[in-house]
């Protein structure tokens, strides 16, 4: 199948290993990937902020860089969540750029998704090990996708994974994009509770497939003093088929 | 007037009290574990009641509200006549005080002293205790929770639970503080000496006053839903009742009532139907053995009718569960330090407070959410409260509540966004200043824009290669 990769501005500065490792498995997977170069950002930081008409200009962008018909897949479950729910919004229904803003909803995937309703990837069939403690944060956007526990059944598929299960998985761990800095106090009650959940399950690793999400626990774990690294599904699954060499928890 | 934990200063900011709330361990524990036990509880009851259906059941109430909203003056109006021909007084009020002056008439009408109240949020809107007590009339709340908030001159902090922030023994130390009882802890002996003094209450009490969770249309029947029976005996003893209501409480028919009892006693408490389910149609009649002579039921405006536009309507379909506080992490933090500042708190608070009061006077509250989406999935009406957040965000930068400087940023942010060169020489930027700031992989204190995010967590340092430079070289040196 030709998939282009949609990779937003977090992972793509903050934790390009995910895409890495998405790129990896796809092409493991026998797929052709594409990466459009003139890709920047869905406008999901902007919207969320009330800046409807900044995010309506950034969207109607990636109907350009994204035009077409292939499937296309992304780390970020609250870009396919802005794409597919909130950015129709911004335009007048029956209008060309509603439908395809609906076109390009219809066919983006966050990658766990796409592995488990595109994909329909058995991992009993492949040659899939990784030894160790992981727990897992559910983001929040997965919910805005309909995603529940996929990512922790495709982690019990995985042999030599000790699946530890986290209190209040799918409570928000206190990122949500400019919340984070503009309501600190709150945001890291939130956090501390997150940090405090994951230290209690004992775990080495937590997974977290949301690269905000992900850089709001890894930088509260180390405040807190609290080893534990933070990884995508789709770094543990490369490691796993040995698509990426397996970093060592620091 | 301002004053009280409900109506703060204007224009009201959030981290005046939400620091204060964060840092009360004991607070944090009441109020984390209450909303924990009540939100599982709510899935579980629904779960078990409505199985793969819970959705379709939320979108069926969801619908009936819309529809009714939709057509609100219709049934207003078919509401008015049926009531009225059922023998009872039906007022509409435009805002709090013209509520309470209706009430107030009523009373001096017929020399009423003494008033028993059962729970409604709509009376803390219209601050009608207060406006009572200033007429000489004395007021006492029956809920429980609401008569110790009462006693303790406290303000609600939970739409259904509203001393969730208190526990057993600021209860004790209340009743024997206020009414003289011997202290105790033991909530069986706390309810008693409640149950005690109440009832002397109802036996003396000339005027009732109640809410009322939903209006039948068709019936001009009002509903109230209670767990201890307390509007019964506030409404049927003394000679007057007076039902303050939301004009958005409106049902259509009978039939349409038992798949929101059946949602609201579930969303709220987990409960299969609330213990008292009371259907009041008209005053009493001549066969009754109890029931007032007269009563009113006064239909409540206070800004309702501003919600109805197009964009805000589905806020209406609200029934006051208190489902998505219970399910909301930024409730659970702040929700028991009156953080809010208002009378309704968590999302839905969020998102109608500024609707009501002005968003420069609460221009917080709309960002007072990580927009997690719990509180939608738990609504019983299908409100999109993340999305009518997002739309409060909006109408603030529109009307330039949003202050200069963010405007710049992220008007700044969104140009660097707009073209691939720009955004690889940004993301170079970012990725060059924020390694210079970093020691061994990690910020601790970075400057604005930035420094709310390392008051609370370090910030990693950008990758030394970003996703696309990596894979721009590989297409480069061709794939292995």
């Amino acid at each position: 199948m030709r998939i282009t990769l949609f990779i937003p501005c977090l992972t793509d500065a903050f934790t390009p290993r995910a895409a890495v490792a998405i790129v990896k498995i796809l092409e493991y997977l026998g797929h052709d990937v594409d990466v459009p170069a003139t890709q920047t950002c869905c406008g999901q930081p902007m919207f969320n902020a009330g800046f409807h008409v900044e995010a309506k200009r950034l969207v109607t962008r990636m109907l350009d860089v994204f035009d077409g018909d292939a499937t296309v897949v992304t780390p970020s479950g609250s870009c396919a969540a802005l794409i597919r729910h909130h950015a129709p919004t911004l335009y007048a229904a029956g209008t060309p750029e509603r439908q395809r803003v609906e076109n390009l909803g219809g066919r983006l995937y966050e990658f766990v998704e796409f592995l488990v309703r595109v994909e329909r990837m058995d991992l009993a069939a492949h040659d899939v090990r990784w030894d160790g403690d992981v727990t897992e944060h559910f983001p929040c956007h997965g919910r805005g996708i309909g995603l529940g526990d996929e990512t922790m059944s495709l982690l019990r598929g995985i042999a030599g994974v000790r699946l530890h299960p986290l209190e209040h998985r799918d409570q928000c761990c206190g990122f949500g994009g400019t919340f984070a800095v503009k309501q600190p106090a709150i945001s890291g009650g939130m956090l501390r509770e997150k940090v405090s959940c994951i230290a209690a399950t004992g775990a080495d690793v937590v997974v977290c497939n949301d690269a905000g999400c992900a850089m709001n626990i890894a930088g509260g774990c180390h405040r807190a003093g609290t080893p534990v690294e933070v990884r995508s599904f789709a770094e543990i699954l490369a490691e796993g088929l040995e698509l990426l060499t397996r970093e060592e928890p620091s | 007037m301002s004053g009280g934990p409900l109506d703060p200063p204007l224009p009201h900011r959030i981290a005046s009290r939400a620091g204060a709330a964060g840092r009360d361990v004991q607070l944090q524990q009441f109020v984390n574990r209450a909303t924990d036990i009540r939100d599982h509880a709510r899935v579980e009851a629904l779960d078990a009641a409505f199985g793969s259906r819970t959705e379709a059941v939320r979108t069926l109430a969801g619908q009936i509200k819309q529809h009714t909203l939709d057509h609100l003056d219709h049934y207003v109006g078919q509401f008015a006549d049926a009531a009225t021909a059922a023998g009872v007084h039906v007022h509409f009020a435009a805002d709090g005080p013209a509520a309470n002056e209706i009430c107030l008439a009523i009373a001096r009408r017929r020399g009423c002293r003494r008033c028993v109240k059962s729970k409604s949020m709509v009376t803390e809107e219209t601050k009608l205790v207060p406006a009572l007590q200033a007429a000489g009339i004395e007021a006492v709340e029956t809920d429980l929770g609401e008569f110790i908030i009462q006693l303790d001159d406290d303000a609600p902090s939970h739409i259904v639970a509203p001393m969730i922030h208190k526990d057993r023994r600021a209860v004790g130390r209340a009743f024997e503080r206020e009414i003289g009882a011997p202290y105790t802890e033991d909530p069986a002996e706390l309810t008693a000496i409640a149950r005690a003094h109440m009832r002397v209450q109802y036996q003396r009490a000339d005027l009732g006053v109640s809410g009322a969770n939903f209006l039948v249309a068709e019936t001009g029947t009002v509903v109230i839903c209670t767990n201890e029976g307390n509007a019964d005996l506030s409404v049927s003893g003394p000679p007057v009742h007076i039902a303050f209501v939301g004009i958005e409480k409106l049902v259509p028919r009978l039939q349409d009532l038992p798949v929101f009892l059946k949602l609201l006693a579930r969303s709220a408490t987990a409960q299969p139907i609330t213990i008292y389910t009371t259907m009041l149609t008209g005053p009493r009649r001549a066969a009754d053995h109890d029931g007032p002579e007269e009563m009113h039921v006064i239909l409540v405006d206070n800004g309702r009718t501003r919600l109805l536009a197009p964009d805000t309507r589905e806020l209406l379909r609200c029934i006051r569960c208190g489902a998505c506080l219970n399910t909301c992490p930024v409730y659970r933090k702040v929700g028991g330090g009156h953080a809010y500042g208002a009378v309704y708190s968590g999302p839905i608070g969020a998102t109608i407070t500024p609707l009501l009061a002005g968003l420069e006077n609460y221009p917080d509250l709309p960002h007072a959410s990580s927009l997690c989406g719990a509180c939608f999935d738990a609504c019983p009406v299908r409100i999109d409260l993340p999305g009518q957040l997002v739309r409060r965000r909006r109408e603030m930068v529109e009307t330039r509540v949003t202050g200069l400087l963010e405007r710049s940023l992220m008007r700044a942010w969104a140009w660097s966004l707009r073209g691939p060169r720009r955004y690889r020489m940004a993301t170079r930027l970012q990725r060059v200043g924020l390694r210079a700031l970093g020691r061994a992989g990690w910020i601790r204190r970075a400057p604005p824009p930035l420094a709310g995010w390392t008051r609370e967590r370090d910030l990693p340092v950008p990758a030394r290669r970003s996703f696309h430079d990596w894979w721009k070289k590989r297409e480069r040196g061709g794939r292995p």
